[in-house]
């Protein structure tokens, strides 16, 4: 949307963070793997990718988190799917008491909601903000249990909210970085983010 | 859980869901557990799975007799201890063990040379399967035979049990230099490629396309230290597999985050070395030209 060249960071200690990193280059935008807190540095928006959110938090450094949450206090947008959503939570039921999340939403999530592995699941969801309907992959996906008043629901499946936005926060139960379908990355892309 | 509330649109154990999962493990290891206490011990440690085992393989080899797949009760109370996916082996060819350990819930199943083969001429259909399976391979022909037969994620078979990388290391070699020699090939060398790797065309023809295998590839059999975790990484393997390494070295937990760490930052030898300190006595570990030929597992599967 914007035409000033922008850096996105993707979280990459662990998970699907290859495919986040082809959906930004098919956006024409460049990505950056992020390890540790000073690759933060260089990038102006930042995604959180699928994988196991209990092996990430475990990898996370402690002045890795401080920086996302400072950045991400100071207008960073942040994108998270499945897992990413997970870390994005303020509170984690299911989760393990050791797993203390981002807490960069207002919002509860349970971990693998939908059952096993078996039940995990394809479908196709609509959202305004991507202007109609795409593929969405749900593998091992949380479930929002609750949201505060000013998180806004921009897509459901069924009875449950799978996508939210709260401010330019973006997080999603499903991986749209599995599918061809860019509209979701674009749409994160389109939220304005700090003056740096 | 949804309450007989299942979407008419929603699509379960389609090729994306199974290699969907394989993507979500990638960068992550995946420790071979016997008890639920150990399974916990890998989850704190960082594990993105845990394999739910009766004996590990340096065990199997040891004890040598029939290996099988494991007692549903021992794989249940795993799942019961961990939040993360919970894998468990099956014998190669024996689909009744698979529909077993699909009806267990399990989140993968290894059709695993571990155990001792159930079908000495053919593996599972594994297409048949809602739950995703992960097979080894020494080389692309086997990787892209078992893909063909619905594998949704592939691994290295190294030689399990030894704590000896060095078959693992020729296995992952022998993929990606077998993938690089089809680049630049004609369509018409293509065929004959797959004709003499007996694989299928069209697989290998993706394989050629993507420049790497079509499922995501983890290194596994053998890896016991930080260090060799990080080879195999940088060998170009998506994650790693520990079976016997963790639980038969001294001090499993720290060695499994160790192992763990080393698998993110494979690539920064200040970082592992940091991670390699003070670790504790490794697995003894195997000479593999000291096993005799017929105990080699790696050689089961066709």
């Amino acid at each position: 949307m914007s035409s000033t060249r922008r850096r996105v960071g993707v979280l990459a200690l662990q998970g699907d963070f290859r495919e986040h990193l082809a959906a930004l280059r098919a956006c024409e935008v460049e990505g950056v793997p992020i390890r540790l807190a000073a690759d933060l540095e260089a990038v102006d928006a930042l995604i959180l990718p699928g994988g196991e959110s209990t092996t990430m938090a475990h990898l996370m450094e402690p002045t890795l988190k401080q920086s996302i949450q400072q950045r991400a206090a100071a207008g960073m947008p942040v994108l998270g799917t499945c897992a990413g959503m997970i870390l994005m939570a303020r509170e984690i039921a299911d989760g393990r008491p050791d797993q203390e999340p981002l807490k960069l939403m207002d919002i509860g999530v349970r971990r693998n909601a939908y059952g096993r592995q078996i039940d995990s699941f394809e479908a196709d969801v609509a959202s305004p903000a991507i202007g109609g309907s795409a593929p969405a992959v749900f593998i091992r996906a949380p479930q929002l249990t609750q949201h505060s008043p000013d998180v806004e629901e921009l897509a459901r499946h069924g009875d449950q909210i799978v996508a939210i936005k709260q401010g330019n926060r973006l997080a999603l139960a499903f991986h749209p970085e599995l599918t061809p379908d860019r509209r979701w990355h674009q749409y994160f892309l389109s939220l304005n983010g700090e003056t740096r | 859980m949804t309450e007989g509330s299942e979407k008419v649109n929603d699509r379960k154990g389609t090729w994306k869901v199974k290699a969907g999962l394989a993507e979500m493990l990638k960068g992550g290891v995946i420790m071979d557990v016997v008890t639920a206490e150990q399974a916990r011990i890998a989850e704190d440690a960082g594990a993105v799975a845990v394999m739910a085992l009766e004996r590990v393989p340096a065990d199997i080899r040891r004890e040598g007799g029939v290996a099988r797949m494991s007692d549903p009760g021992l794989i249940t109370a795993i799942i019961e201890a961990v939040t993360i996916p919970v894998m468990a082996k099956c014998r190669i060819g024996h689909f009744v063990e698979a529909q077993i350990l699909q009806s267990l819930g399990v989140d993968y199943i290894d059709e695993s040379e571990v155990l001792t083969p159930a079908d000495e001429e053919h593996h599972i259909n594994k297409h048949v399967f809602k739950v995703p399976f992960v097979c080894g391979c020494r080389d692309l022909g086997e990787a892209l035979r078992r893909i063909a037969e619905g594998a949704a994620m592939i691994r290295t078979k190294g030689e399990a049990g030894t704590g000896n990388v060095v078959e693992a290391v020729r296995h992952m070699r022998a993929v990606t230099s077998a993938i690089r020699k089809l680049q630049g090939a004609g369509p018409e060398e293509l065929v004959m490629e797959a004709k003499r790797i007996g694989a299928s065309g069209d697989l290998l023809e993706e394989t050629a396309r993507l420049g790497r295998l079509p499922v995501v590839n983890f290194a596994a059999g053998g890896i016991a230290t930080p260090a060799d975790a990080a080879l195999m990484m940088q060998l170009g393997c998506d994650g790693i597999f520990v079976g016997s390494g963790i639980f038969k070295a001294e001090n499993p937990s720290a060695r499994a985050k160790a192992i763990v760490a080393a698998t993110t930052y494979f690539d920064r030898p200040d970082i592992l070395a940091d991670a390699s300190k003070s670790l504790g006595k490794a697995m003894r570990g195997l000479e593999i030209g000291a096993i005799p030929q017929e105990e080699l597992l790696a050689g089961r599967g066709w």
